[in-house]
């Protein structure tokens, strides 16, 4: 429970006697306020600056150290404060916590040193507030990869459990540097593609002359060699593909993706040469489907990092782009038609059309100026220039935006990654929080029901256990419990309610009345996994993992004791009452 | 775990212009308090129980008063099981006197003082009043119902026995049994009190948080 709402419980319990006329059953005792002290202002000081607060502003986080006892062993009975020998600068933010429920982290401060004093003030970074939690995560994870440079990070790959053949298949084909086998795959496919990729350049170079005939080029002449290296090289690629297809955990998606296009595209070629070898009247299309050979060279970009980069930033700064299109397409128009109707008198002139005087626009915006179109005319030689002047403008403005929005839309999306991430794990942590202050109460419903009953069996040194909550919690449960009396019903966890949701829909379980629990063997497995989940140390729970240890030790002492544990002093109603020794019974021999 | 500030306008609706103008009405209300001796003369607590209801009140609200949202957030930290928003918002009218949206340091104390220190027929005057939705001095079915439907969804899911339909309804139906004494459909304050008074548990119950300051 938040520190502030804390102050507010007073008023809840206020407006909790809304209730009690609809109360069919009296209401549970409120817990006694022992420690009936005036609250008093107490001095820490720490390393010479000294902070005063009031002693329930302390006590608002019990198993934190300002908030317990541990803050005893600090007190100096001279000056009558408390003196820490710590950082002044921290312990401010640490008494802020205190203060007003969030722990913030300044970013001047060093994050070791942050988080050595909040491990010593018994306070988890985990509660850090929206506000600087991503300041704090960066700075951690920044510090974290610092030292994972220092050490060497060969050790993880014997830590990787037995994962299944196809899995590790897709790791070595994702990731080469796992194992030299996959080392040895990517540089033979790199090779493959640089070889095919070579050969389809030189097939074209016309290699010397046979005599009698005109200059060949070097795929005509040795067209049996360069038929087999292409074979080979294809072979490889199906091969890849193949093994790529089989491995990958989700098939629909690595059809889908762009890589894989690519090698379908790059190998389709070849296939559909064999097929249409001797029809003559495809052969024209035979002969263009083999420009798509080229796109083997793509391939390269499993094994480039920077290429797969720019197609990302190209991707991302489509609309940039096709601004830039546009724009230039409107000049482009414009001009041709200036020029088409500045140059309409000229005899022989080659702006025989608009379309025409594209080509002389694009040529001259780009700066390029081939000669093969010039104007003639006085009037198309002023346009002419106008359209060179403005060409240079037109191109250069818009590039430095394009870039600027790289960078921008770059670090735009790492950062939308980094909050959606953040996101999951903040909806967890608040989730956490509430199951956490929902299980604390269920845990001290059950430690109530131990401590009577050990109070029962006679153990008077273990009956402390349940009274170690603070008194605001126990104030709070005190709360849940008068609601739960006023509609009848209890709070239970999630798992119990699941499985009494089980029990009803099944009828062929007997009755909780059996004492015998080898016939539920179904009770007991579900316990144990609500047992090994309950482990985690919650933020400010009241249960700690010694707590839970000493409880399950007393289970055992209990069932050992008798066989019939008699646990019907409570005034519950008596269906929840068997329900509840029965969980008491089923706790126990999970643990045995 | 956060708890907002209630001079904060962080509304969830959509529309901008009205979060525009809520958040310059919201920032700008600054309510002071009446002074001590004059709260302390007006209600049943001390100075110093005032000095420490006033410390957390302003803790949580520094603006000086509370609107229904806020309240209900604050509410709900304390039943994380269940959805309280419909019983705070109940609550929130109970105390909100004044009817003006917003709960004040003297409205709290106000309600406060009946509830804490009050005789029982005080209390459960203030109960009457909390039940009674519209007011008008009659309690019906219908308005029971809300109360109690907002009373069980406080519960939440995870119940045990779990929580049917119809188990509102019946509790109504024995809450009006007690309570109804001509069977005419509504309980009026009369009744109420009287037929509280017969029950010993509501009694008893009553009693119970006279020492929560």
């Amino acid at each position: 429970m938040a520190a502030g709402v804390a102050a507010w419980l007073p008023f809840a319990r206020a407006a909790a006697i809304g209730w009690m006329p609809v109360a069919n059953c009296p209401m549970p005792l409120a817990p006694a306020d022992k420690s009936k002290r005036q609250d008093e202002l107490i001095v820490l000081n720490v390393s010479g600056r000294r902070f005063q607060t009031w002693r329930t502003t302390l006590e608002r986080y019990p198993d934190t150290l300002l908030g317990s006892t541990e803050k005893e062993f600090f007190f100096n009975e001279d000056t009558k404060e408390y003196f820490f020998d710590r950082d002044p600068e921290v312990f401010r933010c640490v008494l802020n916590f205190y203060r007003t429920g969030k722990l913030h982290y300044p970013r001047y401060e060093c994050i070791s040193a942050y988080d050595d004093e909040l491990a010593f003030y018994g306070i988890l970074p985990e509660i850090i507030g929206d506000c600087c939690y991503e300041e704090y995560k960066d700075r951690k994870r920044e510090n974290a990869e610092r030292l994972m440079d220092d050490n060497d990070s060969e050790n993880n790959q014997e830590s990787m459990p037995s994962l299944s053949f196809r899995q590790t298949m897709w790791r070595a084909f994702e990731n080469p540097h796992t194992s030299t086998l996959a080392l040895v795959f990517y540089y033979v496919t790199g090779f493959f593609i640089a070889v095919s990729v070579i050969t389809n350049v030189v097939e074209t170079v016309p290699c010397g002359t046979v005599p009698g005939s005109k200059e060949l080029p070097c795929g005509e002449r040795y067209s049996v060699a360069f038929f087999c290296l292409d074979t080979a090289c294809v072979m490889i690629f199906t091969v890849e593909y193949l093994l790529r297809l089989f491995a990958a955990p989700s098939r629909y998606r690595f059809i889908r993706s762009v890589m894989s296009i690519i090698d379908v595209v790059a190998i389709m070629p070849y296939y559909i040469g064999l097929v249409m070898t001797n029809n003559e009247d495809v052969s024209g299309a035979f002969v263009t489907l083999r420009v798509f050979r080229v796109f083997r060279i793509f391939k390269f970009s499993r094994h480039s990092q920077g290429l797969r980069i720019l197609g990302y930033t190209l991707k991302s700064c489509a609309s940039e782009l096709g601004f830039l299109l546009f724009s230039l397409t409107m000049a482009i128009i414009i001009f041709a038609t200036v020029m088409f109707y500045a140059e309409k008198g000229s005899s022989a002139s080659k702006f025989t059309s608009i379309p025409a005087s594209f080509w002389y626009t694009i040529v001259t915006m780009t700066t390029l100026g081939y000669g093969d179109m010039v104007p003639k005319t006085i009037a198309g030689k002023i346009f002419g220039s106008i359209c060179s002047l403005s060409g240079v403008l037109v191109i250069a403005l818009p590039v430095p935006v394009i870039v600027s929005n790289f960078s921008r839309i770059y670090h735009q999306n790492q950062r939308a990654d980094k909050r959606r991430a953040q996101k999951k794990a903040r909806l967890a942590r608040i989730r956490v929080a509430k199951t956490g202050s929902s299980n604390a109460y269920l845990h001290s419903k059950r430690n109530g029901l131990l401590t009577e009953a050990l109070e029962l069996m006679g153990t008077p040194e273990e009956e402390h256990m349940g009274k170690t909550t603070s008194l605001i919690e126990s104030q709070h449960h005190h709360l849940l419990h008068c609601l739960e009396k006023t509609t009848n019903h209890e709070f239970i966890d999630e798992q119990m309610f699941e499985q009494n949701c089980m029990e009803s829909s099944m009828q062929n379980y007997p009755s909780t009345r059996s004492p015998s629990l080898s016939s539920h063997p179904g009770l007991t497995t579900t316990c144990c996994s609500r047992r090994s989940k309950k482990t985690t140390h919650l933020p400010n729970s009241n249960l700690p993992a010694t707590r839970l240890r000493s409880m399950q030790e007393l289970s055992t002492i209990h069932i050992q004791g008798s066989e019939q544990p008699s646990l019907t002093t409570r005034p519950l109603p008596t269906t929840s009452n068997e329900s509840q020794g029965i969980q008491g019974k089923t706790k126990v021999k999970c643990h045995k | 775990m956060k708890l907002l500030p209630c001079s904060a306008a962080k509304t969830s609706s959509p529309a901008v212009q009205s979060n525009v103008e809520d958040e310059l009405e919201m920032a700008t209300v600054r309510h002071r308090p009446e002074a001590l001796e004059l709260l302390e003369a007006q209600s049943k607590f001390t100075k110093k129980e005032l000095q420490i209801l006033y410390r957390g009140f302003k803790n949580e609200c520094p603006s000086g008063v509370v609107n229904e949202e806020t309240f209900k957030e604050i509410y709900s930290q304390f039943f994380p099981q269940g959805d309280s928003t419909t019983y705070a918002h109940f609550l929130f009218n109970a105390f909100d006197t004044d009817h003006n949206g917003a709960v004040s340091f003297e409205d709290f104390i106000k309600g406060l003082s009946i509830l804490l220190r009050g005789t029982v027929q005080e209390k459960l005057n203030w109960a009457f009043n909390l039940y009674d939705i519209n007011k008008d001095g009659y309690i019906t079915k219908e308005e029971m119902l809300d109360i109690m439907k907002a009373i069980y969804d406080m519960m939440g899911k995870c119940t045990y026995p779990v929580l049917k339909e119809d188990a509102p309804r019946q509790h109504v139906e024995t809450f009006f049994q007690k309570m109804d004494k001509n069977k005419d459909g509504v309980v009026t304050i009369d009744e109420f009190i009287e037929s509280c008074q017969k029950d010993e548990n509501i009694m008893r119950s009553m009693q119970l948080f006279e020492n929560v300051i």
